[in-house]
């Protein structure tokens, strides 16, 4: 009997393949959202904000179909080990890559609606607050293919820096609506687009945190979290048997 | 953010059993190599591994049935409570109710009625029972018989079914008040309703007893214990948390094998 580095069943492997080629699609897809969307953004452009938006439809259907083959899965495999780790993660993470794509089409609901009205005096950093996400959705999806665990907590130390970001446009949209009031339609779409912003770089944050889970199966989430568990003990020493 | 500890920190596991330095043979064949394991005390332990992995004579070591087969012998120290079952005044008979064996197909005496197969460990060894009729139904409640069998008790054991049988040859372990059960592909001829009776039995019996259980079936394992040791070619390649070793084994070959990467 020999060892293989693929399954025994074809049949298996190539399931495990198609979920992971979908997995990727999903990623390249809302890459291409977030870059587009935050060209719109920059150069007022309503009809790619437009274009943009129906991308997500493609995002959601591959949503569903990811969702349904892991189920397959699932149910006929009955996967364990780094098979489990890898179905399982790839249900959060097209939750997370899904959730990605509403917010870019938030982001360019907003930016239509920025573009019927005349352009406010240039707030904050925006573009570069849009510059950090595209690099962190880039980062994650690029860690999550490599399978790079150092780079997955190298890329989850980014994220309170995006959060500071956010908080200072947030500060200068309010100054600039107390100074202005006939700017606050305005500014609230602009400090909702900095929300949308700041959440996509967290939904690439749970990815990296996914990430880890599935190359070495350590959970990293809420690091204050206690671990209360039935569990049985391990033995001594593990691998061995002794004690 | 920081890694936190998968482990959770709890009091270690009482060894009921331990094997040091095990080997079998069939003749020259070593079926077994060098094995070191410490088995929890009520608790399950599964032995996992492809055919001819050595996980059945492993297990059949326990209570030297091994030694049965003709040109088999094991060496190494296989203790039970600290005390060595190779010993020479060890008695291999009253060892093996001490440690009592399922086996893969139901085998209840052909000839024998219900109630005189859940006494057979007792007959056969010419040992008197106090109270037989309180053993009878209290083994096979205890095996989830009873309301099944009572008004038949006379009958065959030959006329249950299939998953009936192998509780009814699990009460016979029983009555002879083991500490230790070892079962040996126990449901592999039962179909999933009888699986999961015993199962559940399994799962109440930890209470009281330690179970090692060999099984084919991974999913078998995973769901009913507590600890997992995978063999291949006669090596115990890993022993860990039944749970660690279904989400995440350290050794790649258990890897491959519970992931079913052999072929």
């Amino acid at each position: 009997m020999a060892v293989n580095s693929t399954h025994t069943s074809k049949l298996y492997e190539q399931e495990l393949g198609t979920l992971r080629e979908k997995l990727l699609l999903m990623g390249s897809l809302v890459e291409e959202m977030i870059g587009k969307g935050a060209t719109a953004l920059s150069t007022r452009d309503t009809p790619l904000a437009q274009s943009t938006m129906r991308l997500d439809r493609r995002i959601n259907r591959l949503e569903c179909e990811v969702d349904e083959l892991a189920m397959r899965i699932l149910a006929t495999r009955q996967p364990v080990a780094s098979d489990l780790r890898f179905i399982t993660t790839a249900l959060k993470i097209v939750t997370d890559l899904e959730r990605i794509g509403d917010l870019c089409v938030n982001i360019c609901e907003r930016v239509i609606e920025l573009n019927e009205e005349p352009p406010l005096p240039p707030v904050a950093d925006l573009e570069s607050l849009a510059g950090e996400a595209i690099a962190v959705v880039h980062e994650a999806l690029d860690v999550l293919v490599a399978r790079d665990v150092d780079r997955a907590r190298e890329l989850l130390t980014r994220d309170d820096g995006i959060d500071e970001h956010y908080g200072r446009i947030f500060k200068q949209v309010l100054e600039l609506m107390a100074k202005d009031p006939k700017s606050v339609y305005r500014a609230t779409r602009v400090q909702s687009i900095a929300k949308y912003l700041e959440r996509i770089a967290d939904h690439a944050m749970n990815v990296a945190e996914t990430t880890v889970f599935l190359v070495k199966g350590t959970d990293i989430r809420h690091y204050n979290r206690k671990h209360d568990s039935d569990a049985p003990p391990p033995p001594n020493e593990s691998g061995t048997g002794k004690r | 953010m920081i890694d936190t500890d998968p482990q959770p920190a709890v009091v270690a596991e009482t060894t009921k059993i331990s094997v040091r330095k095990l080997n079998a043979y069939f003749d020259k064949f070593r079926a077994v190599k060098d094995i070191d394991l410490d088995i929890p005390e009520k608790r399950v332990t599964a032995m996992i591994g492809p055919s001819g992995c050595g996980k059945s004579t492993f297990l059949r070591c326990l209570n030297r049935m091994h030694e049965q087969t003709p040109g088999a012998r094991a060496e190494g120290a296989v203790t039970l409570d600290g005390i060595d079952v190779y010993d020479r005044k060890i008695d291999p008979v009253r060892l093996r109710r001490q440690v009592g064996m399922v086996f893969q197909k139901p085998n209840p005496f052909p000839t024998m009625s219900i109630r005189q197969n859940v006494l057979a460990g007792h007959t056969l060894n010419g040992l008197k029972v106090k109270a037989p009729n309180e053993v009878v139904e209290q083994t096979l409640r205890a095996v989830a018989l009873w309301d099944e069998v009572k008004d038949k008790l006379d009958q065959s054991g030959m006329s249950l079914s299939g998953g009936q049988q192998q509780r009814l040859c699990i009460a016979r372990v029983l009555a002879v008040e083991p500490e230790v059960i070892l079962l040996d592909e126990p449901c592999s001829a039962l179909d999933p309703i009888a699986t999961a009776r015993i199962e559940e039995l399994i799962d109440e019996l930890k209470e009281r007893y330690t179970l090692v259980l060999v099984t084919h079936n991974m999913q078998q394992a995973a769901r009913v214990s507590d600890y997992t040791a995978f063999f291949y070619l006669g090596d115990l390649i890993e022993f860990d948390r039944t749970e660690r070793i279904f989400t995440n084994p350290q050794v790649s070959r258990t890897e491959d094998y519970v992931t079913g990467k052999f072929g």
